[in-house]
């Protein structure tokens, strides 16, 4: 069955984890917990597809993971603070799990958050008709930056 | 009696606690960040509060996906750091305060917060960056912590409104503690940020500023903001910021901004700090705090069952 479609949707960019997501990405999630413990991470070293076997994952959200694609993960139901854990569990910094999500080199992804971060200019809405919450400076732009 | 005497506002990043832990603080990325808690180190330190109320939430260190409650209160003795997968922070054990924590579970349960009781439980991140942050780096805590970790890793968290209003059920609760305490509430998390997703690293200073102002001056303001302008805004990950509504709503109306810092970026996130403090007066409040939207309607539901 399809997601309902809800308002947050509209944000560019974003899969917000929401109590459907949370019951389908069950399984991404206590395999990413799984990885909290140092034997575990050694088993799914050992053989990815083998120890994924255990947490019930559909073929599209095994597959999101032994590509590490942490964007498709999130949309299948992941949560970003337990996909942290399998970037961890590869030896990566969290800035380039960010930087791998956005699609941007590590280095420029550092040197955006150092500059002051992503804009939300133009980053508020896919359809255009989000507005800033204030009622300051309406933002038209549907402009989707990555 | 025991009083909120002050609220406390600290982002909680975890690279903080990574640099404090790994020797980085002298680093001009990291001195920028841990020069703007110097006067609220000396703050605390002069105001000695007898407990901490600290608001926070975890990020699938004590609770997975297997349990998600909303609002759960720390009545134990104590809580010992997590392992967030690095080890535990090498951070005092926290000590509760389980009487007064006890306490506030069942006057705020009883004002319709249905808050779950946590007897055992470890505390992340969340929770022991801003106590570094505010208390430095002690062989021991000054000061016993009640944990009040929040849902805001799963959509919905609890409405800025009902955080608010929960903040206002605590100080009844602490006010009618027969004990004379000094209590700090603290509120954690935020502020802009979006640490998932394509959009990652979005920061909105212009929000987050007007956020700071309103939670000084107008935070009724502030409870009215939907989720969607959290996310929108503020990042997916900023609408955390309802978490310092339970920190305003424990203080008075009035209250007096002692202190504000804030800088960008701590990783990636927009740090924000501001200490609020209620206005001393000369004899204690004649105000019932108690009196509020829920304790009135519920005054008048019993005044209709009475009548029937």
């Amino acid at each position: 069955m399809a997601r309902a479609p809800h308002d947050y949707d509209d944000i560019p960019g974003t899969f917000v984890f929401d109590a459907e997501r949370s019951r389908q990405g069950y399984g991404i999630n206590m395999f990413c917990m799984s990885l909290m413990k140092d034997a575990n991470r050694k088993a799914f070293k050992a053989n990815e597809a083998e120890y994924l076997k255990k947490f019930n994952l559909t073929p599209e959200q095994t597959e999101a993971v032994l590509k590490r694609d942490y964007n498709r993960m999130l949309e299948l139901g992941g949560n970003i603070y337990f996909t942290a854990k399998l970037g961890a569990t590869d030896g990566h910094s969290f800035q380039h799990l960010a930087a791998v999500m956005t699609g941007a080199s590590q280095q420029d992804y550092a040197a955006m958050m150092l500059a002051g971060g992503r804009s939300v200019e133009g980053n508020r809405s896919k359809s255009g008709k989000g507005k800033p919450a204030k009622s300051k400076s309406k933002s038209k732009s549907s402009a989707k930056r990555k | 009696m025991a009083r909120i005497i002050a609220g406390v506002g600290s982002s909680h990043v975890p690279a903080i606690g990574a640099a404090l832990d790994n020797g980085k603080t002298e680093e001009p990325y990291w001195k920028r960040v841990f020069s703007g808690f110097e006067k609220s180190k000396q703050w605390m330190a002069d105001t000695k509060p007898d407990v901490a109320i600290v608001v926070y939430n975890d990020h699938a260190s004590a609770f997975s996906v297997e349990m998600i409650p909303t609002f759960a209160l720390g009545c134990a003795a104590e809580f010992p750091p997590a392992d967030e997968g690095w080890g535990p922070r090498p951070v005092p054990v926290l000590k509760g305060h389980p009487r007064l924590a006890a306490h506030i579970a069942q006057s705020v349960i009883l004002d319709e917060f249905d808050l779950t009781v946590v007897n055992k439980m470890e505390v992340d991140h969340g929770l022991t960056v801003p106590m570094n942050l505010l208390f430095g780096t002690p062989k021991q805590w000054p000061c016993p912590v009640i944990p009040l970790a929040v849902n805001v890793v799963m959509y919905p968290p609890p409405t800025g409104h009902r955080c608010y209003m929960l903040g206002k059920a605590i100080r009844k609760a602490v006010e009618s503690y027969p004990e004379d305490l000094k209590v700090v509430i603290f509120g954690t998390g935020g502020l802009s940020h979006q640490i998932s997703g394509p959009r990652a690293g979005l920061i909105n200073s212009k929000w987050d500023k007007s956020f700071l102002d309103n939670l000084t001056k107008d935070p009724r303001k502030l409870t009215r903001i939907p989720h969607i302008d959290y996310m929108r805004e503020a990042g997916a990950e900023g609408i955390e910021m309802v978490m310092w509504l339970i920190m305003r709503g424990a203080l008075d109306d009035r209250v007096d901004e002692v202190y504000r810092f804030y800088t960008v970026p701590a990783s990636n996130t927009a740090v924000g700090h501001i200490i609020l403090e209620n206005r001393r007066k000369a004899a204690p409040k004649s105000k019932p705090a108690g009196r509020t939207k829920q304790a009135a309607a519920r005054k008048a539901a019993h005044r209709i069952a009475s009548k029937g």
